[in-house]
């Protein structure tokens, strides 16, 4: 009974790894190849089948940029509201609880219809009419709305990482902070923040990595098909490497000239992302370094 | 039971203190002069409510949720629950040592400059005088006048305690509560802190929650005997240990029970 237990739950191990690693392997074989520096300096050329993803990548890292600022000072505030302003069994904090566990919930092209009809037929509409503007410039798709829409998307994300991270702060930390006089805003900014902020970065960085992928979200709100010119305004639309990648592997005439370019898409998508999650991931481990250093 | 000790003014005063935490009493109707200048320990078995009492001289128990007060504490004579008082400037009055070290993950310097900074001192020359003078005051500068920059999480745990009582002294308190200070060191570092009380009490006026009995006697000039909530006794420390009033006094003293 032992044994079989053993080998089951080695066999499902093994099949997760087993997956990642034909996957990156799949990735990695058919991309790596046609990697280059035209591929991630140049544009897209030949009616998709050549050239490179620099508008993507450009786009993609743009738009995660405008996504993590704003983001990141809603996000903070709301935890640090629930963790250290909220009454215990407030019941604000806990509809706002509530509130973020749904929105962490929604399916990602919710969000994209959300963020259509919010950010860019009322928000969008109300600015084009408040500037008079005759042809429609802020009531269409842009960097600024798909970015938005994202921050709204990723916003559980860093208010749970947030929080966790304020709860981390040893209470010693805040009691001694008092003991000599400080304020509750003083111990805040002087004690819990700056222990908190590792925490606060890893959030970010999830954030983003979770961000810098989505492909629904953006379909309605600021991702374009094929751009020659990189966005130059936050109205402008903007080329996505997710996107892209969606738009080559069905939208192209003959799949198989696409293919590479494709595979290198997918590869340089995955770098970026794994790399984030390594930012995190060390963030994380000097952090506990630090704080299992101190006893 | 004689509450009053002639020979020194008191500084603070309990008068009828009874604390709750939600139904339940953790100290009742306590009435205590801690003297100027000395050193008052509180004793008794774990629970008696003698953390309660120390915590409740500088307010440090308002941070319990649900906690409740009766009865007074005066400071020089002055209620510091009445609401005119500002809390913060009370804990710059009364300041606080905890039985765990619990120095903050900066510098050296930073950990003492701590309170200064947020009293809003910005004079630099001033900070590090200030700064120099309490880790004299506890008998740590020699052993870090030349890694002032260094973490303080790197010092060994009597030396974290010192800072913690420099980083105390720092803000200039009148009072210094300490709570435990040395239960969690080793006896040659508990040897040091006992030997800086002797120090401090020119300056300061101490008071002192222990659970080691050979502690008060070393180093109080007042024992207060807790249990249960209640004071039971609480004179003279050689008073105390050589001719307890009391029957429990005397049992806890002698360790018949504790």
């Amino acid at each position: 009974m032992g044994a079989a237990f053993t080998g089951l739950t080695g066999l499902a191990a093994g099949l997760i790894v087993t997956m990642l690693v034909v996957i990156l392997a799949d990735v990695v074989l058919g991309g790596a190849g046609h990697l280059s520096w035209q591929f991630l300096t140049q544009a897209p050329s030949d009616g998709m089948m050549g050239g490179g993803i620099f508008p993507a990548i450009y786009g993609t890292v743009v738009m995660t940029l405008l996504m993590t600022v704003a983001v990141m000072p809603v996000g903070v505030i709301t935890a640090i509201y629930l963790h250290e302003y909220a009454a215990p069994g407030s019941r604000m904090a806990a509809w706002v609880r509530v509130a973020i566990n749904n929105l962490a919930g929604v399916p990602s092209i919710v969000f994209g219809l959300f963020g259509l009809g919010f950010f860019i037929h009322f928000l969008g509409g109300s600015l084009d009419r408040l500037a008079g503007n005759e042809e429609l410039y802020w009531a269409q798709p842009g960097l600024l709305w798909a970015s938005l829409t994202l921050a709204v998307l990723t916003l559980p994300v860093v208010i749970v990482a947030t929080e966790e991270a304020l709860r981390a702060v040893p209470a010693d930390h805040r009691t001694a902070s008092l003991a000599l006089g400080a304020t509750k805003s003083q111990t805040l900014a002087r004690v819990v923040l700056p222990g908190a902020v590792p925490g606060i970065l890893t959030g970010a960085v999830l954030a983003i990595s979770r961000g810098a992928g989505e492909v629904a979200p953006i379909l309605f709100t600021g991702a374009a098909y094929f751009l020659p010119d990189l966005p130059d305004s936050l109205a402008s639309q903007f080329m996505h490497m997710g996107y892209h990648t969606y738009v080559l592997a069905t939208q192209s005439p003959d799949v198989e000239a696409t293919r590479p370019l494709l595979y290198a898409t997918v590869l340089v998508l995955l770098v970026l992302t794994f790399a984030l999650n390594l930012v995190a991931v060390v963030i994380r481990t000097r952090t506990r370094r630090r704080a299992a250093g101190g006893h | 039971m004689s509450p009053t000790l002639p020979d020194s003014p008191p500084k603070m005063q309990a008068q009828g203190l009874t604390i709750r935490y939600g139904q339940k009493e953790a100290i009742k109707q306590i009435t205590l002069n801690i003297p100027q200048h000395q050193v008052t320990a509180m004793i008794g078995p774990s629970g008696c409510g003698k953390s309660t009492f120390l915590r409740s001289l500088n307010r440090m128990n308002e941070l319990i949720p649900g906690v409740g007060r009766s009865g007074e504490v005066l400071l020089d004579g002055h209620s510091i629950y009445d609401r005119r008082v500002d809390v913060v400037d009370l804990r710059r009055r009364v300041g606080m040592v905890f039985q765990k070290s619990n120095p903050f993950p900066k510098s050296i310097f930073e950990n003492v400059a701590f309170g200064l900074r947020v009293g809003g001192m910005k004079d630099k020359g001033e900070v590090a005088a200030r700064v120099e003078r309490s880790l004299q005051g506890s008998a740590l500068w020699d052993e870090v006048k030349d890694r002032l920059e260094d973490s303080a999480l790197a010092l060994s745990g009597g030396q974290q305690q010192r800072l913690c009582i420099a980083r105390a002294l720092a803000i200039e308190p009148e009072v210094l509560l300490m709570d435990e200070p040395a239960s969690a060191l080793d006896p040659i570092a508990t040897a040091k802190i006992e030997e800086l009380i002797h120090q401090l009490k020119a300056r300061y006026t101490i008071a002192i929650v222990t659970h080691n009995m050979q502690q008060a006697a070393r180093v109080s000039d007042n024992t207060a005997f807790f249990y249960m909530g209640e004071l039971v006794e609480f004179g003279r420390t050689e008073q105390i240990f050589t001719n307890p009033r009391e029957r429990r006094t005397e049992d806890y003293v002698t360790g018949k029970f504790g």
